[in-house]
C-alpha cells in the first residue's frame, strides 16, 4: 500500500529536494483561525504537516510550543476537535501527509481503539507521540500500524549504534532526526554534527531522514535540508502566529504572516541541492 | 523476592507494578534510563555501595530513627496505641535524605558533573542540595514559583548550600510544572546530568530505586516494634504525595496480612471540590505522565489538572505508580484529608506531643487520628512522621491569623 508519505517523498526525491515538514499546533489561537492556517500550509509550500495535538504538560517543548499549546487549549481545543481539523482539511486535500506530534495522556485517555478509528476516518497519516519510547511500542505503535498509520520515531544524539535498530524497529513513513539534545526552539550547535548523523542513520534504514529543532531561518533549511530528505519546522512559526495576536485575539496579519514565513523556507529548501 | 504470591516482587521488568509504571520518555533520556537501571542493578549488589550507604546513614543522617510512643496523642485519642517512626529527626529534617544519599552515590558511580531536581516543599530540594555540597557537585533545584513563597525556609537553606533555586512560573507554579522544567533540562543536559528524582514516580528505575532507598524505614519500623511490643503493628499510615515516605514505610508490611496500611491523600478543600483537591486515587484515573502510568488529576480531555492542597509537598496530580497498583489491589486504603483536617493534626500534634510535624505528614496524622478512634486500646497504629514543621511555621500562622 503506497502511503501519502511515501508518495510525497518518492514525489520530492524525483525533483532533488528536500521535504519542507511544517508544524503548526491545531486551533491555535483559535478553532477557526487554526483551521484557515492549516488549510493555507500546502500552497504556502508546506510538503508535509506537523498537527500539534496540545498537551497541558509538554514535557519535551520549549516556550513556543508551550505557549501555543497554551493558546490552544485555552480556546478550548480537544484531541477530538484536532481530528475534526484534520477530517475539514482532507476535504479539500486528498494528497498533503498529515502527522499528529504530541503526547500519549490525551489520546489514552480518549481510548487508543477510538482515537485510531477517528484518525483512520479523518485521513491522519502519521503519528509522533514524544512520550512513547520503543519500550511502549505495545501501546499505540503497534495498534497503529495495524490499521495503516505510520508512527514515526525520534532519533537523537543519544541514540547510539547500539540503540539505532530498537529506534528504527516498527518506525514507518520517516525518520525525525532530532539535531541536538533539548527541547523544541532551542539554537542548534554543529550543523556538519548534522550530516554525519543522517549519513550515520541511513546506514541503518531506507527510510527518508527529516531533521528538525532549531531550523529557523531557509538559510537554515537550505544548508540542513542539503544532508536531509527533509527539515522540519516548528518554533518559529507558532511563534509568527503568537506575535501576530492583539490581546490574545487573531489579526488580518495572523494567516498572511505565517504564510510568507512558510513560502521563504520553501524557497530555502527548493535551493538546497541547486 | 519472597516468593510468587508477594506484593513485594514489582516491578517486572518493563518497570511494571500490575498496570502501571513504564517508562514514558522522550527518546533521548531512554538511554541514560536504561544505564541508570543498569548501574543500579549493579550498585545493589556491590557490598562496597552497600557499605558506604550504611554509614553515610548513619554517621551523616543519623539512623536509626526513633520509634516513638505518642502517650498524649493516645490518651487524646481513646483507642489504638499511637507510635511516631521520626524520619523528622533525620539529618535535613525530613525521610528525603535517605533516597538522595543513595542516589548521590550513584550519581557518582556514573561520572556525572550536574544534578538536578524537583522540589514541591524544599524537603527534597534541600536535602538534595545538602548531599550536592557534601559530595561537590553543582546542583539545580526546580522550584514552582508559587511553591517559593509559601516555603521560604527552605529556598533560604537551598540557597545557603549552595543550590541554584530556579522558580518556575509555568501553570500554577506548582510539582507539577517544577517537574516538567527539570525533565526540559535533563533532555537538554542529558550527557552530564543526573536527575535525582525525589518521589517513587516517573519513569522506571525510578520508582523502584527511590522505593529501596526509603525501605529503611519499615524495615527499621518493623524491627524496632517488636523489640518495643513483641509482635507486628495492626497498622501504618503514611501521607501519599508522590509517595516515597509512604512506600517506604508500608514496603516491609506488604505481605503481613495481619497489618493494615492507610495513605493519606491531599484532600485539599475536599474531594467533591472540581481541581480543590490532589488526592489522584480517590479523585482521578489512570493516565501517564512524567514517565510513568498511574493515577492521575486530569480533565475529560486528558488534560492535567493543577490540583490543590495546603501542603506544597502532596500538591502533585499524580502518584507513584506502586500506590495505583496497591489502590486497585485493596491492599493499602488511601483516603483525603482536607486542608482543615491536616490543620487541626498540625496543632494537636504541636501542642500534645511539643512536635510541629510537616503539614504534610499532618496528613497522615489526621487520618491516623480518624483509624485510631475505631481500634482497641490493645492495639498499635504507627505513623510515619516524615518530616519536621518547621518550614511551614509561617505559612500556617498566616492560616491561624498569628500572622498578618
Amino acid at each position: 500500500m503506497s502511503t501519502r508519505i511515501a508518495t510525497r517523498f518518492a514525489a520530492l526525491k524525483a525533483q532533488n529536494r528536500p521535504a519542507l515538514v511544517a508544524y503548526v499546533m491545531a486551533g491555535d489561537p483559535d478553532q477557526a483561525t487554526g483551521q484557515a492556517i492549516l488549510d493555507m500550509l500546502p500552497q504556502a509550500g508546506a510538503d508535509i504537516i506537523e498537527l500539534g495535538m496540545p498537551f497541558s504538560d509538554p514535557m519535551a517543548d520549549g516556550v513556543s510550543v508551550q505557549r501555543a499549546g497554551q493558546r490552544a487549549l485555552a480556546a478550548g481545543q480537544t484531541l477530538r476537535g484536532v481530528l475534526a481539523m484534520v477530517e475539514d482539511f482532507r476535504r479539500k486535500d486528498t494528497t498533503t501527509p498529515i502527522v499528529l506530534m504530541g503526547y500519549y495522556n490525551p489520546i489514552y485517555s480518549m481510548g487508543v481503539d477510538a482515537f485510531l478509528t477517528a484518525a483512520v476516518q479523518a485521513g491522519v497519516d502519521g503519528l509522533i507521540v514524544v512520550d512513547l519510547p520503543p519500550e511502549e511500542d505495545d501501546e499505540l505503535c503497534l495498534p497503529a500500524m495495524a490499521v495503516g498509520i505510520n508512527f514515526i520515531r525520534l532519533a537523537t544524539p543519544t541514540t547510539d549504534d547500539q540503540r539505532l535498530p530498537v529506534v528504527l524497529n516498527n518506525t514507518s513513513g520517516f525518520v525525525y532526526y532530532v539535531s541536538m539534545n533539548g527541547v523544541t526552539g532551542a539554537a542548534i550547535k554543529s550543523r556538519g554534527a548534522v550530516g554525519d548523523a543522517v549519513a550515520r542513520i541511513k546506514g541503518h534504514t531506507d527510510l527518508p531522514i527529516v531533521v528538525g529543532f532549531g531550523i529557523k531561518t531557509a538559510d537554515d533549511a537550505a544548508d540542513i535540508g542539503r544532508h536531509a530528505d527533509g527539515i522540519a519546522v516548528g518554533s518559529v512559526l507558532v511563534d509568527t502566529v503568537g506575535n501576530s495576536l492583539l490581546d490574545g485575539k487573531p489579526t488580518d496579519k495572523t494567516v498572511g504572516a505565517l504564510r510568507d514565513l512558510v513560502a521563504d523556507l520553501a524557497a530555502g529548501v527548493k535551493r538546497a541541492r541547486a | 523476592m519472597d516468593g510468587t504470591n508477594s506484593l513485594r516482587n514489582g516491578p517486572d521488568e518493563a518497570g511494571n507494578f500490575g498496570q502501571f509504571g513504564g517508562r514514558f520518555v522522550a527518546e533521548t533520556l531512554m538511554p541514560l534510563i536504561l544505564d541508570l537501571e543498569a548501574h543500579y542493578r549493579a550498585a545493589k549488589l556491590d557490598p562496597e555501595f552497600k557499605a558506604e550507604l550504611s554509614d553515610l546513614s548513619i554517621n551523616y543522617a543519623g539512623r536509626p530513627s526513633p520509634l516513638y510512643y505518642a502517650k498524649r496523642i493516645t490518651e487524646q485519642l481513646g483507642g489504638a496505641k499511637v507510635w511516631f517512626k521520626r524520619e523528622e529527626l533525620n539529618h535535613t529534617g525530613s525521610h528525603k535524605i535517605n533516597n538522595c544519599l543513595g542516589q548521590i552515590l550513584l550519581a557518582k558511580r556514573m561520572g556525572k558533573t550536574r544534578v538536578i531536581a524537583e522540589t514541591g516543599a524544599g524537603q527534597h530540594g534541600v536535602a538534595t542540595a545538602t548531599v550536592c555540597a557534601k559530595f561537590d557537585l553543582p546542583c539545580t533545584i526546580f522550584m514552582g514559583a508559587t511553591d517559593v513563597e509559601r516555603q521560604m525556609p527552605n529556598v533560604l537553606r537551598m540557597k545557603m548550600l549552595g543550590a541554584e533555586v530556579r522558580p518556575v512560573t509555568a501553570g500554577a507554579g506548582t510539582l507539577k510544572d517544577a517537574m516538567n522544567e527539570a525533565l526540559r533540562d535533563w533532555v537538554t543536559n542529558v550527557d552530564t546530568t543526573y536527575y535525582l528524582i525525589g518521589t517513587a514516580a516517573g519513569p522506571h528505575p525510578y520508582p523502584e530505586m527511590v522505593r529501596d532507598f526509603q525501605s529503611v524505614i519499615g524495615t527499621e519500623l518493623k524491627e524496632q516494634f517488636h523489640k518495643a511490643e513483641g509482635k507486628l503493628p495492626d497498622a501504618v499510615v503514611a501521607c501519599v504525595g508522590g509517595g516515597s515516605n509512604a512506600i517506604g514505610t508500608f514496603h516491609a508490611f506488604l505481605d503481613d496480612a495481619s497489618v493494615a496500611i492507610y495513605g493519606a491523600e491531599a484532600g485539599g478543600h475536599g474531594i467533591d471540590v472540581e481541581n480543590g483537591h490532589a488526592a489522584s486515587m480517590t479523585g482521578g484515573r489512570p493516565g501517564v505522565l512524567h514517565g510513568n502510568r498511574t493515577y492521575l488529576l486530569q480533565d475529560k480531555d486528558g488534560q492535567i489538572l493543577e490540583g490543590h492542597s495546603i501542603s506544597a509537598g502532596l500538591d502533585y496530580p499524580g502518584v507513584g505508580p506502586e500506590h495505583s497498583f496497591l489502590h486497585d489491589t485493596k491492599r493499602v486504603t488511601y483516603a483525603p484529608i482536607t486542608d482543615n483536617e491536616a490543620l487541626e493534626a498540625f496543632q494537636l500534634c504541636t501542642k500534645l506531643e511539643g512536635i510541629i510535624p510537616a503539614l504534610e505528614s499532618a496528613h497522615g496524622l489526621a487520618l491516623l487520628m480518624k483509624v485510631a478512634k475505631t481500634m482497641g486500646k490493645d492495639q498499635s497504629i504507627v505513623l510515619c512522621l516524615s518530616g519536621r514543621g518547621d518550614k511551614d511555621v509561617e505559612s500556617v500562622g498566616k492560616y491561624l491569623g498569628l500572622l498578618k
